[in-house]
């Protein structure tokens, strides 16, 4: 670390520090106050955030119930097709609040910094950042930056915690599946994970696989008015794939599960690269989509609101739920016969979120 | 998605089902086994256990490279891994299987090991270019699918003159574990199942060919069916494996005619056998210690063999006493009949190969898992 000329760090007013991050601007001085303005201020502003302060005073609508949740973004590569870190790091977070029927409102954002991450690198995830929040309806309300020493982080990690209200009388919740209960996919599986996985240089393939990454709390609003109090629960399967979700929810509920392999949408492009790599797409992570369990009455109006929705157009029934005190879940395939649908042991792919 | 989808056609399928149900005789049973894991894996992964007629067994074989490894050489591997001056590299399955004294690469790894999972043999050569300090050794492992490419890397790294590249080469054949498995004993420790046909395996037929297979039915007077790996395939070679035991004939039959010759590929052949030559024997988990069964460098590559650079002395480590890794290699025994199966040893607590591996027996039987323990099975999927 003591060469500035190789690790890009110095404390001189050099051309490096005009495009990377240094770790003057984690030191808390001037260079700080100026990186928090030009990048996060300018792209993600708002009247809490403007306000300057280390925390936020924010006004929570009437009724309902405060929802809160925080999530990690290590990703690799930083920038993969159809999203980067910083789009991603608010899709992930919306969703976790979306798929307790809320209504999400505010982020916090906290960012690790790399010592020689090109500040044009930064930018660009900032305002990622920012249109993915405008997008989805939500305000970064306050913000922390650390800088670490090269080799330390790798480029940027973000944190993000949001809130969110939920309707009154609205109760979405993992233990609530009960057999009989329809399970619904909202579309193709697998898309993150292996367009992140094809982005890795050393793989040495070209794919059009675009990552799902999106915020689904528009499609959420559409479901929860539809189905009402048939819809039961919701879950995004990120990290473990549709087999991890489908296993979790199975063990909360303490029920079986039996999917139908065929009805599960899985692009092509996608296939192809699992087959390549020997994956299975069912372990593959996805960004914006979810499963939702309904009553059986629920799953016509269900099905009609997601079909109109852009994010719910290749919505379709996967599997019902079925008591087994044992939460197995089954896929029958196109034979006739059948399999467990096992969690992944250890891991598939890594840093993928 | 084409040359896939085809292969995995539901109607197809089930018209090949109606044809097998059809074709068996009340009066026998068929035992059948497939050699190759992934054979395995894909009969587990579709289910087809469950639709196959009662009177039909499919015996799971010895054909996942990761299993047959011996406790010794995964030692040596291990042993390799926490030498600080070496970065291991390897496919992703072995780094889970636990040595002699439990601990696998993954555990090395946590511990400040340099190990790291590779795709493809040349990403090992890549990293010892990248990285001229670090001695890079890759843990080559497989059947012959695997060694053309590791044979490949070899020349290549000859071709670059490097000096800290290494191969630590655990390269297996497959026509001698066949043999071991048809001459095993019929009674007592070592016994093998009595089979009355082999599927024969897709990717290592597309080198070697079908031609090699011929001695199976001669000698054995077992019929040998090579196939694809998708369901339609197996079923497709089930069906004729059937109908060559209900002619009482034997023969050598290539279901898989859209990748597999009688004469394999030759180009890939040459460069095995100009980088390769026979070991005198080798330990298999399992089978035991088989003559002119595995691979090792020729001396023109000495210097890129990982046994002659570093001290390989082999630990002589010894599987867990209640795994019956061995016997189920064998064929002997089915995976749930291992006292360890599913309760101590599971994929997420592997404690033997079999478990590891998705084309592991064990690994693809706790995968199945859905006949004989479900409450909820409709009756035509337990019983067609």
């Amino acid at each position: 670390m003591s060469d500035p000329s190789i690790t890009g760090s110095s404390l001189s007013k050099g051309d490096r520090d005009i495009d990377r991050v240094t770790m003057t601007h984690g030191a808390g001085g001037r260079a700080m106050a100026d990186l928090i303005r030009d990048v996060f201020h300018a792209a993600l502003g708002n009247p809490w955030l403007d306000q300057g302060n280390d925390q936020a005073a924010l006004p929570i609508p009437e009724g309902g119930s405060l929802v809160m949740s925080t999530d990690g973004f290590v990703i690799s590569p930083l920038f993969f097709p159809g999203g980067d870190i910083g789009s991603l790091a608010v899709h992930g977070t919306v969703n976790d609040l979306a798929m307790s029927g809320a209504r999400p409102l505010y982020l916090s954002a906290s960012f690790i910094l790399e010592e020689g991450l090109p500040l044009a690198d930064l930018r660009r995830i900032v305002q990622s950042m920012a249109g993915a929040a405008r997008d989805a309806g939500v305000a970064v309300v306050t913000g922390d930056t650390k800088v670490v020493d090269r080799g330390k982080a790798d480029g940027v990690f973000i944190t993000t915690a949001g809130v969110g209200v939920t309707p009154v009388g609205l109760t979405l919740s993992g233990d609530r599946a009960r057999p009989g209960d329809g399970i619904v996919l909202s579309g193709s599986i697998g898309d993150h994970g292996m367009a992140v996985m094809a982005q890795r240089e050393h793989l040495g393939f070209e794919t059009t696989i675009r990552s799902d990454s999106a915020a689904l709390n528009g499609l959420v609003a559409a479901m929860v008015s539809a189905a009402g109090p048939h819809l039961k629960l919701m879950r995004d399967p990120t990290r473990g794939g549709l087999a991890a979700t489908l296993n979790e929810l199975a063990r909360q509920s303490g029920v079986g599960m039996r999917i139908d392999e065929q009805a599960i949408v899985v692009k092509a492009e996608v296939r192809a690269a699992c087959e390549i790599l020997g994956l299975d797409p069912i372990h593959v992570a996805n960004e914006g989509k979810l499963i939702a369990v309904v009553a059986p009455d629920g799953v016509p109006a269900l099905l009609a609101a997601m079909g109109a929705h852009p994010l719910g157009r290749e919505a379709s029934v996967i599997g019902r739920v079925v008591a087994d005190p044992d939460g197995r879940v089954i896929m029958e395939t196109p034979f006739g016969g059948g399999r467990l649908i096992p969690w992944m042991a250890g891991e598939q792919l890594p840093r993928i979120c | 998605m084409k040359y896939v989808d085809e292969y995995r056609d539901g109607a197809l399928a089930k018209g090949l089902l109606r044809a097998i149900a059809r074709a068996v005789r009340a009066d026998r049973s068929y035992a059948f086994m497939e050699f190759c894991g992934g054979h395995t894996h894909a009969i587990a992964r579709h289910g087809i256990i469950d639709v196959l007629p009662q009177n039909l067994r499919m015996i799971h074989g010895p054909g996942c490279p990761v299993c047959v490894l011996p406790m010794g050489r995964l030692d040596a591997a291990m042993a390799l891994a926490r030498d600080p001056a070496v970065t291991l590299c390897t496919y992703a399955d072995l780094m889970r299987v636990p040595g002699s004294h439990g601990e696998t690469l993954i555990r090395a790894k946590a511990d400040g090991a340099d190990v790291r999972m590779i795709y493809s043999p040349l990403d090992a050569l890549g990293l010892a270019e990248a990285n001229p300090e670090r001695q890079v050794v890759f843990l080559a492992i497989g059947f012959e699918t695997t060694t053309p490419p590791t044979a490949a890397v070899v020349k290549a790294a000859e071709a670059k003159d490097l000096r800290n590249f290494s191969v630590f080469c655990n390269h297996v054949l497959t026509p001698m574990a066949m043999r071991a498995i048809l001459e095993a004993p019929a009674h007592g420790e070592e016994a093998g199942p009595r089979l009355d046909g082999l599927v024969g395996p897709s990717h290592v037929s597309t080198i070697i060919g079908t031609d090699p297979y011929r001695p199976f039915p001669e000698r054995y007077g077992v019929p040998v069916v090579v196939a694809g790996f998708e369901p339609v395939d197996i079923l497709h070679a089930i069906l004729m494996l059937v109908r060559q035991v209900n002619d009482d004939r034997a023969e050598v039959e290539n279901q898989y005619v859209r990748a597999v010759t009688a004469e394999g590929n030759r180009i890939a052949q040459a460069l095995m056998a100009e980088v390769f030559e026979h070991r005198e024997s080798f330990e298999w988990r399992g089978l035991g210690t088989l003559p002119d069964s595995a691979l090792r460098l020729r001396p023109r590559f000495a210097r890129f063999d990982a046994e002659r650079r570093f001290d390989m002395s082999s630990s002589g480590g010894r599987d867990h006493p209640g795994c019956a890794c061995g016997a189920v290699l064998r064929g002997r025994l089915e995976p749930w009949e291992c006292k360890l199966f599913g309760r101590v040893c599971t994929p997420d607590t592997p404690i033997g190969a079999c478990m590891v591996s998705s084309e592991g027996a064990c690994a693809a039987a706790w995968l199945h898992g859905s006949r004989s323990h479900s409450p909820d099975v409709p009756e035509e999927v337990s019983h067609v």
